[in-house]
C-alpha cells in the first residue's frame, strides 16, 4: 500500500532540537507518524516531548529504536554531511528538507552515494505523506513540513518539485473527496536524490496507486526524461502541470533548480514532451485535479 | 551572484590562468594612466571594456550615441577619449534590455594578437549531476548558435567529482581544439587552472570566450581575454572574498531591498503584483494571471516562515513599482500561518494608505482566521476561492 512509507515506518529527526525541526516533529507526531528518534550530537539521553529519545548518532539512534528513514533539519552549511551519515547508517530513506545547500555538496553527495541502497528524496523539498485512515488523514506517516490536514487517503499518487503548489494540487483532491495514496516532494534543487522518473515508476508498480498528478517547473531535463519512459511504460493515467512559463531567461526563479539556462528548461520543452507523452496537461494551476479525474 | 569581468579574472589569475595584463579604472584619467603604466611594459595596442553584468558590450550602443562597449586604441590618448566616452553614460547591449545598464567602471588591458578564438565554459550538467568542461573551436560567438548548426564541433569532458578533472582530460580537451606541440601542455595546465576556479568558488558557470591562441613576439600562447562567472548563490556564506565583489548597481534597486528583508523578489515588466509562498506556487500565480491576460509585475516568494514585519515590508516593496495597478496575494498556508499574511496585509495596507485593487486568497492553515480580519480592517478588497477566480478578478481590476 502506498510507496515509500507507510503508517508502520519508523522515522527518527536529524535536528529535531532546533526551532523547525521540533516544530514539525511535534506536528508529524500529532498526524500519527511513528517518530522514534531524534538526533542531535551531544544531546543524547534527552527526551523529545518526553517520549522520543535523542541519540548523538544517527547509527545509534537506528541501532537503538529500529529507525529506517530520517528526516533531515539540518542547516545549508551541515545538511551534506547529515545525509551522508544517514547514508553510512544504511538507513532506507532519508529525506532532507533543508533548502540552501550548496550545488557542489550535493555533487559530492550523490557522488558518494552511488552503490549505497538509501534513497534520498530531496534537499530543497516539503517531504512526504502517505494519509491515514484516520479523521483529516490522521495515522498516516508525514516527514517533513506539508499540512497533514489537507490529505486523504485513496488512491492518487502526486510528485512534484514545488511544496505549496502541491499542497493545492491535493487540496483540490481532497476537496473533490478524491484521497492520495502517496505524495511526494522531490524538491526545487538543480541536483536531487530522486527524480519525477523515479517516483513514477514506483507509482506504476503501486497496486493502490490509480492515477498520478505530476508538478513540474522550468530548469532541468527531469520532465522530458520522465515523459519519454512515460509514454513506453505508463499503464496509469497521468494530468501533468508546469510552473513557470512566465518566468524570464537566465533567472532563478526561487528554487536553485528554477532556472531557464542557454535557452534549455522552458515551461514550453516541458509542456510539448508532456503532451507526446499521452500526459494530460492542466493549462492553470487551478484545475490540476480536474484534468486528472476527467482522465480517469 | 554574478561577477563582472575583471573580478572573474583576478579569480582565474589566482589559479595559474593566463589574463592580458591590465587594471580597471573608474576614471578617464585613471584609464590613461594604466595604458601607460603597459606601454611602458611595451604593449602597444589597448582594449578598453565596460564593466557590467552583461554580454554583447563589443556590438552595444550608449544612449549617447558613443558606439561600441568594448573598444581598441593605439595611445593613451584614444584610451582617454574612449574613456569618457564610456563612463557614466548607459550601454544598450542585446543582453541589457532597453534600458541599458550605467557603465561606472572601465577594464583597460592590453589588446592581444590573436590567432585562434575557442569557446570554453565550466558548469554543471543537471542529466548527470556532474560538472563538465565544454569546449569549442568556434570562438567569439554565440555558443547556441553552435549548438544548433554545429553541435559536432562542441567537445565536453565530464568530471567524476570523486577524483576531480584529470590532467588526461584536458589534453583530450587540447588535442580536440586542434593544438599542437607545447601548446597542449599549455592548454592542460590552463584548463586545470579554470577548472580549479570553478570548483573552488563554487561557480555555477564559467564561460571564457573567447580564449585565445595570440601570437607574443612570434611564440604562440595561451590567454583567457574574456570571463564570465556567477557563483551559486547558496555558496556565497563560505565565500566572503566573493561576497565583498558584489556590485549593487548592477541589481534592479527593489531587488536590493528585498534582498535586505529575505524576501525572494524578481521585478518584472507587467502590472499586476503577486505575494505568494513558495517559489512554485508564485511562479504558478505569475502563469494564471497571464492565462487569463494579465500581466505579472513581479515575482515575490515570501516563503513559509514569513513574520508579519516581512509580510509589510513585502507589500511596501511591490507598491513602490509604479507600474503596479493591482495586486494579488495568494497564500496556501502549510507553515505559513494565513492570520500573519492577514494582518502584515493590513498593517502594510495602512501604513502606506493603499488604494490600489486588492485580490486576496488564503487557503489552508488558520485561513478563516486570516479571511476574518481582512473583512474586520474594512479594506477595500476582494476575496476569491480558487486560484482561477482570483487571476480572473484582479485581471479585470488591472484593466486601465
Amino acid at each position: 500500500m502506498a510507496i515509500l512509507v507507510t503508517p508502520q515506518t519508523k522515522v527518527l529527526v536529524q535536528g529535531i532540537t532546533g526551532g523547525f525541526g521540533a516544530r514539525h516533529a511535534r506536528l508529524s507526531l500529532t498526524y500519527g507518524t511513528q517518530v522514534v528518534a531524534g538526533v542531535t550530537p551531544g544531546k543524547s539521553g534527552q527526551l523529545f516531548e518526553d517520549k522520543v529519545p535523542i541519540f548523538d548518532t544517527v547509527a545509534e539512534a537506528a541501532r537503538q529504536t529500529g529507525a529506517t528513514a530520517s528526516a533531515i533539519f539540518v542547516p545549508p552549511a551541515f545538511a551534506a554531511d547529515a545525509i551522508l551519515e544517514a547514508v553510512d547508517a544504511d538507513l532506507d530513506l532519508v529525506v532532507c528538507i533543508t533548502e540552501g545547500i550548496p550545488v557542489n555538496d550535493m555533487v559530492k553527495v550523490k557522488r558518494a552515494m552511488e552503490g549505497k541502497r538509501t534513497r534520498l528524496i530531496g534537499p530543497n523539498c516539503p517531504g512526504i505523506v502517505t494519509p491515514g485512515a484516520g479523521k483529516d488523514s490522521q495515522g498516516g506517516c508525514r516527514i517533513g513540513i506539508s499540512p497533514g490536514y489537507i490529505h486523504k487517503q485513496e488512491n492518487i499518487g502526486v510528485v512534484s518539485r514545488s511544496g505549496t503548489l502541491t499542497y493545492e494540487a491535493v487540496w483540490q483532491l481532497t476537496s473533490r473527496g478524491v484521497g492520495q495514496s502517496t505524495c511526494v516532494g522531490i524538491g526545487g534543487d538543480p541536483v536531487n536524490g530522486t527524480s519525477h522518473l523515479d517516483i513514477i515508476k514506483m507509482f506504476n508498480e503501486d497496486p493502490d496507486t490509480h492515477g498520478i498528478i505530476m508538478i513540474g517547473e522550468i530548469g532541468g531535463s527531469g520532465e522530458e526524461e520522465a515523459a519519454e519512459w512515460i509514454r513506453h511504460h505508463c499503464r496509469k493515467p497521468i494530468a501533468g502541470f508546469i510552473a513557470g512559463a512566465t518566468a524570464p531567461p537566465g533567472r532563478r526563479m526561487g528554487h536553485a533548480g528554477a532556472i531557464v539556462s542557454g535557452g534549455k528548461g522552458t515551461a514550453a520543452a516541458k509542456i510539448a514532451a508532456f503532451q507526446e507523452a499521452g500526459i494530460h496537461v492542466a493549462t492553470t494551476p487551478s484545475d490540476m485535479a480536474e484534468t486528472l479525474l476527467r482522465a480517469m | 551572484m554574478n561577477l563582472h569581468e575583471y573580478q572573474a579574472k583576478q579569480l582565474l589569475q589566482n589559479h595559474g590562468v593566463p589574463i592580458p595584463a591590465g587594471d580597471v579604472s573608474d576614471t578617464p584619467e585613471g584609464a590613461r594612466a594604466v595604458t601607460e603604466s603597459l606601454i611602458g611594459q611595451g604593449a602597444a595596442l589597448f582594449a578598453v571594456k565596460s564593466q557590467i553584468h552583461a554580454g554583447g558590450r563589443g556590438k552595444g550602443t550608449f544612449k549617447s550615441g558613443f558606439k561600441g562597449g568594448v573598444r581598441i586604441c593605439r595611445t593613451a590618448d584614444e584610451v582617454y577619449e574612449v574613456a569618457k566616452g564610456m563612463l557614466g553614460n548607459v550601454l544598450v547591449t542585446k543582453q541589457t534590455g532597453a534600458e541599458g545598464r550605467l557603465v561606472r567602471t572601465l577594464l583597460v588591458t592590453v589588446a592581444p594578437k590573436i590567432k585562434k578564438e575557442f569557446y570554453l565554459a565550466v558548469l554543471l550538467d543537471r542529466a548527470t549531476s556532474r560538472p563538465v568542461v565544454m569546449a569549442s573551436t568556434e570562438g567569439g560567438v554565440d555558443i547556441e548558435e553552435v549548438a544548433a548548426r554545429t553541435p559536432e564541433k562542441i567537445f565536453k569532458e565530464t568530471i567524476d567529482p570523486a577524483v576531480g578533472f584529470m590532467p588526461y582530460q584536458a589534453r583530450k580537451v587540447a588535442a580536440a581544439l586542434g593544438l599542437k606541440g607545447e601548446l597542449i601542455g599549455q592548454c592542460a595546465k590552463l584548463l586545470i587552472g579554470v577548472y580549479r576556479t570553478w570548483w573552488e568558488s563554487d561557480a555555477s558557470m564559467l564561460e571564457i570566450n573567447p580564449l585565445c591562441v595570440v601570437d607574443n613576439d612570434g611564440k604562440e600562447s595561451l590567454l583567457a581575454v574574456d570571463a564570465k562567472l556567477s557563483v551559486d548563490d547558496n555558496a556565497l556564506f563560505r565565500h566572503p572574498n566573493i561576497q565583498g565583489m558584489r556590485d549593487l548597481g548592477e541589481e534592479a534597486p527593489l531587488e536590493i531591498e528585498a534582498s535586505k528583508h529575505g524576501l525572494n523578489y524578481i521585478k518584472l515588466d507587467g502590472s499586476i503584483a503577486c505575494l505568494v509562498n513558495g517559489a512554485g506556487l508564485a511562479m504558478a500565480t505569475m502563469d494564471i494571471i497571464q492565462h487569463f491576460g494579465g500581466s505579472p509585475a513581479n515575482f515575490l516568494d515570501v516563503g513559509g516562515g514569513a513574520t508579519q514585519e516581512q509580510v509589510t515590508a513585502a507589500f511596501k516593496i511591490i507598491l513602490q513599482d509604479p507600474a503596479v495597478r493591482a495586486i494579488l496575494v495568494n497564500i496556501f498556508g502549510g507553515i505559513m500561518d494565513c492570520s500573519v499574511i492577514a494582518n502584515g496585509i493590513v498593517a502594510a495596507a495602512r501604513e502606506t494608505k493603499m488604494t490600489l485593487p486588492l485580490v486576496v486568497r488564503l487557503e489552508g492553515n488558520n485561513a478563516e482566521l486570516g479571511k476574518k480580519i481582512l473583512v474586520d480592517s474594512n479594506l477595500a478588497l476582494s476575496s476569491a476561492g480558487s486560484m482561477a477566480d482570483a487571476a480572473q478578478k484582479v485581471v479585470a481590476a488591472a484593466k486601465p
